[in-house]
């Protein structure tokens, strides 16, 4: 297991290269550039901001003066936030969208997948579309609006909670996001889990299981739940990624201090070594996630290693 | 130890459910029989039929409604800004902080929405399948190359090319569909990558080789349309998905360009005037919802109706 | 009255939460409308809450009062030499930074050559070009001791001479290009002397915390010379990109002050907060720039006439944006100091207006057989689309297609610079309360010039201006200069930006003013 691990993360390199050379050539050929602003710039300003940030030099030579900087662990300073590195940013940033995360992920798994569980065994009943029907209510309405609801009925009208700020993580500033986070995931974990269950519970093993005569619920418990759960945890590995490294929506309407806003804005504003870093850190992050759903996976489910 | 199913490290990952278990048995090729046994089972299932015909409902609204209506989509009422729906005059729904008719424009914005989520998803659709079908069937270091720049799409933010591709070709419409369609066909062509890997130990298709039927012909005769369960099940989650990405580019601004609109566009700008003017957000988010309430259980209606295995 | 007491109530526990001090304590919570990119006056982007910021921390040689007027900052007192040409500065004796070091002349003298030093690349710089040098220095042509700025007695005098007089260059010494720097610490600690750990700031308040993109904190700095008069003992910086949030958590009492609000949302405002709900006349012009280049049906003065002609400002100002901007026919903002503005000949009746663009159009050769199609272009922005779509409505009565194209600021500004448009949306916000300003906008040549008009009359007039030291004789050349423009109808000059806050009621010391400066230094609870 230990091989197979180091080959994996083996085979990570030549993929993260590719996503980096990829992406710093992309964001290159977007118009506009990191000085571009409401305000034309002087010639002679815009050519001082060149050459302080290489732009000045060719494009293969900015690569691999990045590429060079890189392999040393320099992000490089951002182009926009000046008194921070690129580096400090993430690392600021990402706890946040961390410890937001696991609480919006836990939540949507507690939610979710009992209500996934519970539609499928009531399956076409009225239990089954209630749930269902509010569980997809999450899904149809786009966070964008969930989250200024949240903020104007539970921060301003009843003031139970803080309608925004992030006052270093206490958990009533978290209660809100959290929530307008979960909210999709519940929706998605649910549908995934009722399907998975229905297409479980139809197979042979299961009608075995019966037959033995078990009782419904230790059939579920013990025989069904295992296997039902192997598709929703392929889905969780890149939305788990998806959901730590945090949403620019719920950031900026709550005023939290992650780094979800970085791959929209840094793109936004061109600055060009704040995507690079967001972009190298998210390939990575996925890469080690996918591994960790692969070596869950396997433990999960024994099947695999008969196969082949 | 092998960990994974087949022998490159690709499979079981990022699969929506109900994809990538094998069919118990070799589905016939897809015949009308196959076809008309599950629309006979769909028109059991009442929630997904209801589904079925409200959402052709709300897509002829889209498409005729604008027609039928007094204003039209740029129409400035110099005399109504801000009105909330009313049964009086004729703007029914209201209109906007511009004194345009929110029907109108709801009904428009429609057209866009349903476009680009119908547009995007047919992109996906065609590259993921063909991608997929292709790599899973050739197998061996072909298929370990094409997996890999699938994984190499995958490790890319999201957000990052989806803004990217809006900035570098405008907001041209045509091209919001292509540029989110080029970003959706990946869990696409894993789906099917899967289904084809496992199809392709069947007996049927082996005696098809044996036969001497050629390669392409394979694909395109046994393995997309033995796929085609799955396939059909996640597009009916990708519609949605696409709409919903649509209004979040129109939150961040990046959406399709005035006078055009669509219910994104709509919703982000209603979200906020919630307070002062509620419908400019309700008129479309019902339209939005109701759709995508539709989708989602027409998907699961359709799911069921082509598994074999269920009844 | 409901909304203010929950408001209050928040203020309390809020603060109660965050400062364990006695309570006497006194918090400002301040959400201001995007991240300061730096401490370092010279990395600054140019968000006007980077000014409201770097203002709190920082002094310049003269300071604004909380009704915008100047008043003696680290210099107590200057004079002017007879051409205009030269000002002599005597620096404060107890002016200290924050670790207790004296604020010395020197200390200008650094923080000036930091602005111009070509290797720190400031986007700003070029407003210190009045000084002499100072634009060879900041090309690299001349080395940073050539900068007209000295050093006197020890440090207890600044002398700056400039190029021509400059009648604006005081209004210019409050803008932060022309702060100082603390050179004791820059020497100790290199580049890192802008970092939390080791700055030092001589102005009211000095930072002490720095959340990214959520808050930054700063404390009543002890040393600063007025200390026993500053009332609040922090204030908290919020970043609150989301106006529409910014709003909700001002009601829900976590914002004492939010800097700004969506105009969608002031008639709202103006009847459920009323004693918050600030608004007042800001220098600030929102027009729409005509390409004057070649090939471009813009480039024909009846079009720009007929353009102007159709355009409601009243409907704008008052139907699409309730109220929150001022109709506009000069394209130097009403409230200037020294200056009657010159407005457009346009006209009342609206339909002899309509008879007339028409007519004008016809003219230029456009009909239905040949009708004008006209591409605008706005950055990505809520008003700027309500405006935009407008105007489109507006002109299409004329017979004019407009092909509405928006995006985001980067690539908008880029593009119009490049003089790709035929319309185009844009705006300017005062540096320093002069026309000059403006009118420099227009000048050929300039690069914020972005519809390329070009009139060497007007170019003349304005380099006279400049050279003018009487301020009458310059405020007639201005003014004609302006004039000039007008009847070229080089522009559409739309609206008059107005400033919006939303301010606790109970708060003291907040004057809503022109510049829509406040600094926190005037600014406290009633206790």
């Amino acid at each position: 297991m230990l091989t197979y691990t180091l080959k994996r993360l083996l085979m990570a390199i030549p993929t993260l290269w590719i996503v980096i050379t990829l992406s710093f050539f992309l964001m290159r050929i977007a118009p506009g550039g990191p000085f571009d602003g409401e305000r034309k710039l002087p010639p002679e300003i815009e050519a001082n901001l060149m050459a302080a940030y290489h732009l000045d030099e060719s494009l293969p030579m900015q690569y691999l003066r990045y590429m060079g900087n890189l392999l040393q662990g320099d992000f490089g300073p951002s182009f926009k936030y000046k008194d921070f590195s690129v580096t400090e940013l993430i690392a600021q940033g990402f706890p946040v969208s961390l410890e937001l995360g696991f609480w919006a992920i836990l939540l949507a798994l507690l939610i979710g997948l009992p209500l996934g569980v519970i539609a499928a065994i009531r399956r076409n009943s009225a239990v089954d579309y209630a749930v269902m029907g509010t569980a997809l209510a999450g899904i149809a309405v786009p966070n964008f609006v969930i989250a200024p609801i949240l903020a104007l009925v539970f921060g301003v009208l009843l003031a139970w909670l803080p309608a925004g700020g992030w006052n270093g993580g206490a958990w009533q500033n978290m209660v809100l996001p959290v929530i307008a986070l979960a909210i999709q995931q519940i929706a998605y974990l649910a549908r995934m889990m009722r399907a998975s269950m229905i297409e479980v519970l139809g197979s042979h093993f299961i009608r075995t299981a019966r037959a033995k005569g078990l009782s419904e619920t230790k059939v579920i418990l013990h025989h069904a739940l295992r296997p039902a759960l192997l598709p929703v945890l392929s889905y969780l590995g890149p939305a788990i990624a998806g959901i730590i490294t945090g949403s620019v929506v719920i950031e900026q309407i709550f005023g939290i201090p992650g780094i979800g806003r970085y791959f929209v804005q840094a793109a936004l504003n061109r600055d060009y070594t704040l995507v690079m870093g967001t972009v190298v850190f998210y390939g990575a992050l996925i890469v080690l996630l996918n591994l960790v759903v692969d070596l869950l996976y396997s433990a999960l489910d024994p099947q695999i290693r008969y196969d082949d | 130890m092998p960990m994974t199913t087949d022998s490159t490290p690709y499979s079981g990952k990022n699969l929506p459910a109900g994809s990538p278990n094998p069919p118990d048995r070799p589905v016939p090729v897809a015949g009308e029989s196959l076809g008309r046994e599950a629309w006979r089972r769909l028109k059991q299932n009442k929630a997904a039929m209801a589904s079925l015909w409200l959402l052709m409902a709300i897509t002829l609204a889209c498409l005729v409604g604008p027609y039928l209506l007094p204003w039209g989509l740029a129409e400035v009422d110099w005399n109504a800004f801000n009105v909330p729906p009313t049964l009086e005059g004729d703007h029914y729904l209201g209109t906007d902080a511009n004194g345009r008719d929110l029907l109108a424009r709801t009904l428009h914005g429609g057209r866009v929405s349903l476009s680009v989520a119908l547009v995007a998803t047919l992109v996906s659709l065609v590259i993921g399948v063909l991608y997929g079908a292709i790599a899973g069937y050739l197998g061996g270091r072909t298929d370990n190359l094409m997996m890999r720049f699938v994984d190499i799409m995958y490790s890319l933010p999201f957000m990052f090319l989806v803004i990217l591709l809006m900035v570098v070709f405008g907001r041209n419409i045509l091209l919001i569909y292509a540029a989110i369609g080029a970003v959706e066909w990946l869990d696409m062509a894993r789906i099917v990558r899967g289904q084809t890997l496992a199809l392709k130990r069947r007996e049927f298709v082996e005696a098809a080789h044996a036969l001497g039927v050629s390669d392409r012909a394979i694909v395109m005769r046994h393995m997309i349309p033995n796929a085609i369960g799955p396939v059909i099940v996640y597009v009916t989650l990708t519609v949605p998905k696409v709409i919903l990405l649509e209004s979040f580019l129109s939150f961040l601004g990046l959406g399709v360009q005035e006078p055009l609109t669509s219910w994104g566009v709509l919703i982000s700008e209603g979200s906020d005037m919630m307070e002062s003017a509620p419908w400019m957000l309700l008129v479309p988010s019902v339209f939005l919802a109701l759709t995508l309430f539709c989708l989602n259980f027409l998907g699961d209606g359709l799911r069921d109706a082509l598994d074999p295995r269920t009844r | 009255m409901l909304l203010t007491r929950r408001a209050l109530l928040g203020v309390l526990t809020l603060s109660s939460s965050l400062v364990a001090l006695p309570g006497y304590a006194q918090t400002l919570d301040l959400g201001v409308m995007g991240e300061l990119a730096s401490f370092d006056a010279s990395q600054v982007s140019g968000g006007v809450w980077e000014s409201q910021i770097l203002m709190d921390v920082y002094e310049g040689l003269v300071k604004k009062a909380p009704d915008g007027e100047l008043l003696p900052g680290m210099a107590t007192d200057w004079e002017v030499s007879e051409d205009g040409k030269t000002y002599t500065f005597t620096m404060r004796e107890d002016a200290r930074w924050s670790d207790g070091e004296p604020v010395t002349a020197e200390d200008f003298v650094f923080g000036w050559k930091n602005m111009l030093d070509p290797a720190n690349a400031s986007k700003y710089a070029y407003m210190l070009y009045p000084v002499v040098n100072a634009e060879a220095v900041n090309t690299g042509d001349k080395p940073l001791e050539a900068l007209g700025v000295k050093s006197l007695d020890d440090g207890r005098t600044f002398e700056v001479t400039l190029n021509s007089p400059t009648p604006y260059f005081m209004q210019l010494l409050t803008h932060y290009t022309a702060y100082p720097a603390p050179r004791h610490t820059a020497e100790e600690y290199g580049d890192s002397w802008v970092k939390l750990d080791h700055i030092a700031t001589n102005g009211a308040f000095t930072p002490t915390e720095w959340v990214s993109q959520s808050r930054i904190t700063a404390v009543r700095n002890p040393e600063y010379y007025e200390a026993d008069q500053v009332t609040l003992d922090r204030v908290n910086y919020h970043t609150t990109e989301d106006r529409n949030a910014g709003i909700s958590r001002f009601r829900a009492g976590e914002l004492d002050i939010l800097r700004d609000y969506p105009s969608s949302r002031y008639q709202w405002l103006k009847e459920n907060l009323p004693e918050a709900t600030h608004m007042a006349p800001y220098l600030g012009s929102y027009y729409y720039v005509l390409n004057h280049r070649e090939g471009r049906p813009t480039a024909d003065k009846r079009v720009r006439e007929a353009l102007n002609l159709a355009a409601r400002r009243d409907v704008i100002s008052k139907q699409i944006m309730a109220g929150t901007f001022l109709p506009s026919q000069s394209f130097v903002p009403k409230g200037t100091d020294n200056y009657d503005v010159q407005t457009m000949e346009l006209g009342d009746d609206m339909d002899a207006r309509m008879a007339k663009a028409r007519k004008l159009l016809e003219d230029a050769g456009y009909g239905p057989d040949n009708p004008l199609t006209l591409q605008l272009r706005y950055n990505t922005s809520d008003e700027h689309k309500k405006i935009a779509v407008a105007m489109a409505a507006m002109w299409r009565p004329l017979g004019v297609n407009v092909e509405m194209v928006n995006s985001e600021a980067t690539v908008h500004y880029q593009t119009i610079a490049e003089g790709d448009f035929d319309v185009a949306r844009a705006g300017w916000i005062a540096d320093y309360n002069d026309a000059e300003n403006f009118l420099t906008l227009l000048k050929s040549g300039v690069g914020n010039n972005y519809g390329a008009y070009s009139n060497p009359e007007y170019d003349q007039l304005l380099d006279e201006a400049a050279t003018t030291q009487d301020a009458e004789e310059r405020e007639k050349l201005l003014e004609q200069a302006e004039q000039l423009a007008m009847d070229d109808y080089a522009l559409v000059p739309l609206l008059y930006y107005v400033s919006r806050n939303l301010v606790n009621p109970e708060l003291t010391g907040w004057q809503d003013n022109v510049s829509d400066d406040h600094p926190s230094r005037w600014i406290g609870f009633e206790e």
